[in-house]
């Protein structure tokens, strides 16, 4: 039974001078904070917090980029006992203006304090503010408390429970705003502790993460397990990866880095785009697991990564899986660290249509399925059918969990928290089976597209194409394609209009491109404007995601589109 | 020379960006700030421009700020030529 603030007490006084953080910037040097610094630069914002009147158990909205301020204020928050909720940060893509709905959909729902962000983004927040909503103060970076020396005794943050909600975290867009996983500090610790020990880590370890905080693998393996756990933590802005994301290598070299998180996609993407000019030099001999997570995992992607990296040093049993969700703090499983994670080889008929994972017969076509490994110690992981009854070995059904570690609940959501679970098992959404204890993640039952590991739901881009003049609410469709040599999905957007006019049509599709891509900072591969009646709808009028997704397959093959 | 490196471009932004092989695209339309291309096509699109052209363009370069049309890249290209 600990808090985390207790935990970072006990850091403080055995290793104060202790490196915590490594914060890499793009054109200026890193800057490295011990535990004292850390401590010391978040104090500041738990004495803001008190200045403010702001109550233990109060939510915090932190809107910064990647940088001090950003890790301060979080821990600061922690400190002084309310609850931290990191909110992405504007970027050029998207549109003020949505990014404003945004906020005001989280606040609506989340109902936060304060907003902690920068000056010159105060106005932006204010905006988005309403008369008589929770937000009662908005704190900006340059004006908070003086340094001091850190009194712990005085620091509310310590009078928490460990089953208090210790943070909340959100996927994004208008539907996960509204869908805040809290998560209690016995969750998290029962969560650190089993999946530390499934990577066996000690202070020799080195956590390298280019991941965002507002993401469960950015903010748990790639900032809460190091920092808690006493490990160093190199961190860099992934909007520098994403330009460069040679800088991963280069810091796990510069570094001895052992541990990093990938998405699956970030594989065929270093694989293709690193340029051998941009890592001479460098070592990944220091890796003992990069680990690939977040959206489904694939060989081929394993395969392509150790081919192009295995000169740099990099060793082919250091790359890993692990299955993880918010809801579970984390990881789920984990692959065995120091041997290769288990590959099957499955029919792909009876897959499609008997829904089985069983051998190839002779000749007939297969696919190469990878593990995600086996739960970890504190998690149960079964595989149940459409009525709920646990389903044998091989049988695809849908995954359930049950964990000392799940969330508390979703954040003033009571609906939503009673329907994610049946009998105490919590309903993952995802199809999978099992095999002597490995999870083998297949697909989703629920309609969610997973595009470069973020989580996307179709529903908020289909709304967006209605606003675009010449589309009709109801009519257009989203869904996710998996793309082999991207190792990650591309989104497909379909909008049905009344006019069979190709140049029209067209004119449409990149107005859709447009106001999508600017309200929602998603990437749409495939934008295709159809006349009436194209749109399957459902008896009861819905729309039908995979029936519209397989007529679009069917015609892009008729086209020699694929 | 623009004259040459312009359908390549355009070419291999329609088929293999915007998945629409047969789309024109004109030389003044936005291509970033429009959203049509992405900062991870825009990589892919720094690798052909280096393996087609013989030039070199790092990824960091490659931004709204430094070209927004068919028309501008061109001139990238060609002013990494000489």
């Amino acid at each position: 039974m600990t808090t985390f603030t207790e935990r970072l007490s006990a850091i403080y006084s055995r290793t104060p001078e202790q490196v915590a953080i490594t914060l890499q910037f793009s054109g200026r040097d890193d800057l490295r904070l011990t535990y004292k610094q850390l401590l010391r630069g978040a104090e500041r914002y738990a004495r803001t917090l008190e200045r403010e009147g702001i109550q233990p158990g109060e939510v915090v909205v932190l809107i910064l980029q990647h940088g001090e301020d950003l890790v301060y204020s979080f821990w600061g928050t922690i400190l002084q006992g309310s609850i931290p909720s990191i909110m992405p940060f504007l970027t050029e893509k998207l549109s003020p203006e949505r990014y404003k709905a945004d906020l005001s959909a989280l606040i609506s729902i989340t109902k936060p304090s304060v907003i902690i962000t920068y000056t010159e983004f105060e106005g932006e927040v204010r905006a988005a503010l309403q008369e008589g909503d929770s937000v009662r103060s908005v704190i900006v970076t340059d004006r908070i408390e003086p340094a001091a020396e850190v009194d712990f005794a005085s620091l509310q943050g310590l009078r928490r429970n460990s089953e208090d909600i210790v943070l909340l975290q959100h996927s994004s867009g208008t539907t996960g705003l509204q869908k805040g996983v809290a998560l209690s500090h016995q969750a998290v610790f029962n969560q650190l502790n089993s999946y530390g020990k499934s990577l066996s880590i000690t202070d020799e370890d080195v956590v390298v993460s280019w991941l965002p905080l507002y993401h469960d693998m950015g903010l748990i393996a790639g900032f809460l397990m190091p920092v808690l756990s006493g490990i160093p933590l190199v961190i860099m802005s992934p909007f520098d990866w994403v330009r460069a994301p040679y800088r991963l290598f280069q810091s796990i070299s510069k570094y001895r880095g052992t541990l990093t998180w990938l998405p699956n996609f970030a594989y065929n993407f270093c694989a293709q785009k690193i340029r051998d000019r941009h890592i001479e030099g460098v070592d990944l001999s220091s890796l003992r697991a990069i680990i690939n997570c977040s959206e489904p995992v694939r060989w081929e992607s394993h395969v392509a990564f150790y081919e192009r990296f295995k000169d740099y040093g990099l060793k082919m049993e250091a790359l890993q899986t692990s299955y993880a969700m918010a809801e579970n703090v984390f990881g789920v499983t984990q692959s065995q660290l120091g041997s290769l994670p288990v590959v099957d080889e499955i029919d792909r008929e009876a897959f499609m249509s008997e829904r089985v994972a069983k051998s190839p017969l002779d000749g007939h076509p297969s696919m190469q399925m990878m593990s995600s490994g086996q739960p970890l110690e504190n998690v149960r992981v079964k595989v149940i059918d459409e009525d709920g009854k646990e389903l044998p070995d091989q049988l695809i059904g849908e995954i359930a969990l049950q964990s000392d570690c799940m969330l508390t609940g979703y954040f003033n959501r009571p609906d939503l928290t009673e329907k994610a679970f049946r009998e105490g098992w919590y309903l993952t959404g995802d199809y999978g089976y099992i095999s002597n204890r490995e999870v083998f993640v297949s697909g989703r039952k629920k309609d969610m597209i997973i595009v470069g590991g973020k989580n996307v739901y179709p529903q908020d881009l289909e709304v967006l194409t209605y606003e675009v003049p010449g589309v009709h609410a109801g009519r257009s469709v989203a869904f996710g394609l998996f793309d082999e040599s991207q190792g990650t999905e591309d989104v497909v957007v379909i909008a049905e209009v009344d006019s069979e006019n190709a140049d029209e049509q067209q004119r449409i599709a990149d107005a859709i491109r447009l106001h999508v891509t600017k309200n929602s900072a998603i990437a749409l591969r495939y934008v295709k404007v159809v006349g009436p009646r194209w749109i399957l709808k459902t008896s009861s009028g819905k729309t039908a995601r995979s029936a519209n997704k397989d007529k679009f397959l069917l015609e892009l093959q008729e086209s020699g589109g694929v | 020379m623009t004259n040459a490196i312009l359908p390549e471009v355009e070419k291999y932004i329609a088929a293999q960006i915007l998945k629409q092989p047969s789309r024109t695209i004109a030389v003044d339309e936005p291509l970033i700030s429009s959203g049509l291309i992405d900062s991870f096509s825009l990589m892919d699109l720094a690798l052909f421009v280096e393996d087609t052209f013989g030039v070199r363009i790092e990824d960091t370069e490659l931004n709204a700020n430094t070209f927004d049309n068919l028309a501008q890249l061109a001139a990238l290209i060609e002013s990494r030529k000489a």
